[in-house]
């Protein structure tokens, strides 16, 4: 009797550890109650490290000017949307802190020196971290109408926050607010550095 | 004629007990009400505890303080462009100290360099000394690797790196804020000796460090 408990617990045990064990979320498309949309706009709005590497570059966009704001606002939204559907249809892999971290250095970098790029360059980067960003969005994305739904509410949210963020800046003229801005950008390069610090961290 | 008398002295005492007992109760009970108990409602936990632990480290340490608040006093001192470029350059060169730190690279000294920034930025301020704007951006990136570091080794495990990450330089660049909102005063002829003031004060502060680290 005795035998066969001690069987039994030995079989649950290392189960029920494996099961606790804490994993990375890798699929972290939060529920909100409020459907795969809203589902889409709160991953979006929750996720720091995108929240903050679009707005570095709507940012920088809108202090570019208008022009640079425009294709940003069109460029951003839509490469993010094809990479999400990029990422549905792979295989899961590990999310990437270090890239994470270079993206915000970037293009922290970018908008605390007021880089001028061309146009055509500006444009690039807009599609190349919409497509980056997206197809790890798209990662933890099921491949279902709700799925698609929820690709449909990243990009809006996408979207809205690149219009905000680079139509405020956009007709900002006093040399002041245009520095803070710039602080903005240096503070979003730290964090970027300081994350990338983390995530080769050796020591407890 | 006992029995009567007996059984109502009983009485007498078991409802003194009765209300003895019940005193103690509410009395035990009012103090365990009343016992501190951990707010487990608003734990610091996850993406919130991150930011605010964040944010809650550089103001907590009273030597890196001065040295922030002195880099925007400095940085009004001397105006534009050093008013905006001393704030921008020191939290990412400060990054870069706190990199080094989270990735366990060595730097010897912190302290002494913790302390010394704030004597020799105190002492800037003090002295309103105008260097070129490239030297007062080298002194100012020069000592931030050290608050940085110190910061980096500091970081507790468990955190939202990158909220952690953010509350910590957005703290940094609200005690540059801080620093040259106080700095505005020295657009006003009685404002300047005050700032030389707070200059000596932060000095003096930097020598109370030096001297902890020292001993």
């Amino acid at each position: 009797m005795s035998t066969s408990i001690a069987l039994r617990s030995s079989r649950v045990l290392p189960l029920a550890a494996i099961a606790l064990l804490p994993r990375p979320a890798a699929a972290h498309l939060n529920s909100t109650g409020l459907g795969p949309v809203y589902d889409g706009v709160a991953h979006f709005l929750t996720s720091p490290e995108d929240l903050l590497a679009v707005l570095a570059l709507a940012l920088w966009a809108g202090a570019r000017g208008a022009n640079y704001g425009r294709w940003a606002l069109f460029m951003l939204p839509s490469a993010w949307l094809l990479g999400s559907l990029l990422g549905m249809t792979a295989a899961a892999t590990a999310g990437g802190t270090v890239l994470s971290a270079v993206w915000l250095m970037a293009l922290g970098a970018l908008l605390a020196t007021d880089l001028a790029l061309p146009l055509r360059g500006a444009t690039a980067l807009a599609a190349l971290l919409g497509l980056q960003r997206g197809y790890l969005n798209g990662l933890g994305i099921e491949q279902s109408a709700s799925g698609i739904a929820a690709l449909l509410g990243l990009g809006a949210v996408v979207f809205v926050v690149v219009a905000i963020a680079a139509a405020s800046v956009v007709r900002l003229r006093a040399a002041w607010a245009r520095v803070a801005v710039r602080v903005i950008g240096s503070w979003i390069a730290a964090s970027g550095l300081l994350l990338l610090g983390w995530s080769l961290r050796t020591h407890a | 004629m006992r029995e009567p008398s007996t059984t109502v002295e009983a009485l007498d005492s078991r409802t003194s007990s009765w209300s003895q007992i019940s005193r103690f109760g509410f009395r035990a009970a009012l103090i365990l009400l009343l016992l501190p108990t951990a707010a487990f409602a608003h734990v610091g936990s996850g993406e919130a505890g991150g930011f605010l632990s964040g944010f809650h480290h550089p103001i907590s340490g009273p030597d890196h303080v001065l040295a922030m608040v002195a880099v925007g006093l400095w940085g009004a001192q001397l105006g534009s462009p050093a008013i905006w470029l001393l704030p921008v350059a020191f939290p990412m060169v400060m990054a870069v100290g706190g990199m080094l730190g989270l990735m366990g690279v060595p730097l010897p000294g912190i302290e002494y360099g913790i302390a010394t920034s704030a004597i020799l930025l105190g002492a800037a301020v003090t002295s309103e000394a105008r260097p070129p704007l490239g030297v007062a951006a080298a002194l100012v990136g020069f000592f931030a690797i050290f608050h940085g570091h110190a910061h980096g080794t500091e970081l507790p495990a468990g955190e939202d790196a990158l909220l952690y990450s953010l509350g910590f330089v957005i703290a940094t660049g609200c005690l540059h804020a801080a620093g040259i909102a106080i700095g505005v005063l020295h657009q006003w002829p009685w404002g300047r000796p005050l700032l030389r003031i707070a200059g000596a004060g932060i000095v003096l502060g930097g020598v109370f460090f030096m001297w902890r680290a020292v001993a």
